[in-house]
């Protein structure tokens, strides 16, 4: 009974051992040695801000030479010198987005009408009502984006507007797709003009709801003509920049922005300062 | 007459009716605001399209806005006035819609002008629907959809036309008022919608607290082919997919619509408001709205001007000092609003303002499977809610139904821990509809 049973397994276990060996011969699956080797000197964030699934996608694409070692917006200049190395390819260029916030309207300079007690979030906030701001494009302040964004490239400042760490920013499009308000989007990190506001209404009588506010003044598309498009109430930016940071000089509102090298937004001079810290009452003035 | 079959639909919740402040108060009449605001887009579908001009003088009942294609509604002039401003308006949709500014004459008689008007006895079906197009009707329960889109169904389709008049949502009375002030245009209004439908029948749902409309009804002596049903009280009785399968015990199938199983849903307002303009050829220039809650003074049913501010509309009736909190619509489904400046639209049945209560503190669900017993789809609103908190807003719509359910609030209203249900279950839609799931 023993022999029986130590025999018939022993039987099956080399049968099987057997179709194994054979399938390991005549049906593997051949894979480049290089794609581990790639995949480690990858981040491995999974951000797909390059485009792919994933970095083993960007690794795959990588060896079918679909994409440039450069695409990858969250490696160093090392981790990519050492990919092109590897593949014998060149790193190659890729423009580089950041995400920016079409949004200036703090706590401090724009007001709520109504306050909104409910779940922390802005998603859950822009179903109430359009969550009770009084610029119903502007930024709730619960901070979606910042609970998306896993390179921490998002702060909530003092007056709870999000603050883009440009240096940081890997333009990977969380933020994008979690603002329910789809104030964020991704822009060359060279673009030194942006605009603040999304408002799509005209005249003064905005900035009783946000001091920071386009008018649609259209003062800035009058002073730099070839940068600057006045289209349904808000400027729009086209061209070459180097030349347009007169276009920010007679914003009254500095609804409209020059970003330095630095990442960091200079208003125009005729801007009115508001110096105020606290945030502003809630309700009609 | 089958009165007396109280039977309902599975599952759902009883909250308090609170009906009782407002239902015995006839409808009253409401004065103009000196400006109104004409949201162009109140129906769901696209806009309509401006056909009038700044500073235009305009008659009371001239069209404002014309239907832009099939999913559409015509939006009227409330009032004689002036056009003062075509642009952005606030609407009770959250965001700034297009719509029209406009200054009604103070001194006018007010006097309504008349289009071409549909005589029930001659017309044919598609004369009758093009003549609720122009009138501008979509359905008053709350969802505002256009009811001529709604009509226009392959011929033979529908067998039965379901009359909704079970005003489930706590406060509401508008429809239970529209049925018992308007009996006749009620009658009118089922007479144009089962020609149009080429219907065989008619059933006017009714709730048990509602069934002295029955008798109103049978005291106008019909030749209708209408049938009355008294059903019991419970939430969400007048959901139409719930109300078909009471009234016929058919089930419509997941994301089809009611004309799947042969039936049409219609409220009762709406049948009224058919069977009030279309002799006519009016349009909606007004609604009925109920002003009930803690918070106001002179509760009640007002038929309102469409375009009202609910600013001026609150200040005309009356707040108590403590009022913290405005609805728009019932109670469950209605939506609170943060602008006081936003019009009365079509779709607005009430306004429920509220004294401060402070807000109920959230706790962890602790799986006590209330929230199954009161979804009358069937869903699983606690595992549904906890995907939702997960950010796995596409397993809900691919696993667990998320479209199908309708955002009833039972799930919340039942909850213990108070958790915010429906506001989840409505973030995540939100959310699919921004960013579609990504096929893969």
């Amino acid at each position: 009974m023993f022999v029986t049973a130590v025999l018939a397994m022993g039987a099956l276990a080399a049968l099987l051992a057997t179709v194994l060996t054979i399938a390991d011969k005549y049906l593997a699956v051949e894979e480049d040695e290089r794609l581990e080797a790639l995949i480690d000197a990858l981040p491995g964030n999974n951000c797909g801000a390059c485009g792919q699934p994933g970095c083993r996608g960007f690794a795959e694409a990588l060896l079918t030479g679909s994409v440039q070692p450069a695409q990858c917006t969250v490696g160093t200049a090392e981790e990519k010198t050492q990919i092109a190395d590897l593949l014998g390819v060149a790193v190659g260029e890729a423009e580089r987005l950041v995400a920016r916030l079409a949004c200036a309207g703090g706590a401090n300079v724009a007001r709520f009408r109504a306050r909104y007690i409910g779940t922390p979030s802005c998603a859950g906030a822009a179903l109430i009502s359009g969550g009770g701001k009084g610029c119903t494009w502007g930024c709730l302040g619960y901070g979606d984006c910042v609970a998306s964004c896993e390179f921490d490239a998002i702060e909530l400042n003092a007056h709870d507007l999000p603050e883009v760490i440009e240096d940081v920013c890997t333009a990977c499009g969380d933020c994008v797709e979690a603002c329910p308000k789809d104030l964020f989007s991704l822009e060359p990190a060279a673009d030194r003009l942006w605009i603040t506001c999304r408002n799509e209404e005209a005249g003064d009588s905005l900035l009783e709801h946000c001091q920071v506010a386009c008018t649609a003044c259209g003062r800035c598309a009058f002073d730099a003509p070839e940068v600057v498009a006045m289209s349904g109430n808000l400027p729009v930016i086209a061209g070459d920049q180097t030349a347009g940071r007169v276009a920010i000089d007679r914003c009254p509102t500095g609804a409209i922005v020059w970003i330095d090298d630095d990442g960091v937004q200079h208003r125009g001079r005729e801007a009115e300062v508001i110096v105020r810290q606290g945030a502003l009452r809630v309700g009609s003035t | 007459m089958n009165l007396f079959s109280r039977r309902s639909f599975h599952h759902g919740v009883h909250p308090d009716s609170e009906k009782a402040a407002t239902r015995d108060l006839p409808i009253r009449r409401f004065p103009f605001a000196p400006l109104l605001v004409v949201p162009l887009e109140q129906h769901a579908g696209r806009p309509a399209r401006a056909v009038v001009r700044e500073g235009q003088e305009i008659r009371r009942g001239q069209k404002l806005g014309e239907a832009d294609g099939e999913i559409s509604a015509a939006v009227h002039a409330p009032a004689s006035g002036m056009v003062r401003r075509i642009g952005l308006v606030p609407s009770p949709l959250g965001r700034m819609v297009s719509g029209v500014y406009l200054e009604p004459w103070p001194g006018s008689t007010q006097e309504v002008a008349e289009g071409a008007p549909c005589d029930p006895a001659t017309a044919t079906s598609e004369e009758i629907i093009t003549a609720i197009k122009h009138a501008g009707i979509v359905g008053l329960g709350g969802a505002a959809f256009p009811t001529h889109a709604k009509l226009r169904v392959p011929d033979g389709q529908v067998d039965v036309l379901i009359i909704n008049g079970a005003e489930c949502e706590p406060y509401l009375t508008t429809d239970y008022r529209v049925m018992l002030e308007q009996t006749d245009d009620l009658l009118l209004g089922i007479r144009y919608l089962l020609k149009a439908t080429a219907a065989r029948r008619a059933i006017l749902a009714l709730e048990h607290h509602t069934r002295d409309v029955s008798d109103q009804v049978r005291a106008s002596a019909t030749d209708l082919p209408l049938e009355l049903r008294v059903l019991a009280v419970k939430y969400p009785q007048g959901a139409e997919k719930l109300l078909i399968k009471t009234l016929l015990g058919r089930e419509v199938p997941s994301g089809s619509h009611p004309v799947a199983v042969g039936a049409l849903c219609i409220n009762a307002a709406t049948a009224a408001e058919i069977g009030r303009l279309l002799p006519h050829g009016r349009g909606i220039l007004e609604r009925v709205v109920t002003f009930a809650g803690s918070g106001i003074d002179n509760k009640g049913n007002y038929r309102i001007p469409i375009g009202t501010p609910l600013r001026f509309a609150l200040e005309t009736v009356g707040t108590t000092e403590a009022v913290s909190r405005v609805l728009l619509g019932g109670p469950m489904m209605g939506q609170t609003v943060a602008d006081l400046d936003v019009p009365i639209t079509k779709g607005i049945s009430g306004v429920i303002a509220f004294a401060h209560t402070p807000p109920a503190t959230v706790y962890p669900c602790i799986r006590c499977a209330r929230c199954l017993e009161a979804c009358p789809l069937d869903l699983n609103p606690a595992e549904l809610g906890a995907l939702a908190r997960a950010g796995e807003h596409e397993r809900m719509a691919t696993e667990y139904h998320l479209a199908d359910c309708f955002e009833c609030g039972a799930c919340s209203f039942i909850c213990p821990s108070h958790l915010p249900l429906v506001q989840e279950f409505r973030s995540s839609k939100a959310y699919l509809r921004r960013i579609p799931a990504t096929s893969e």
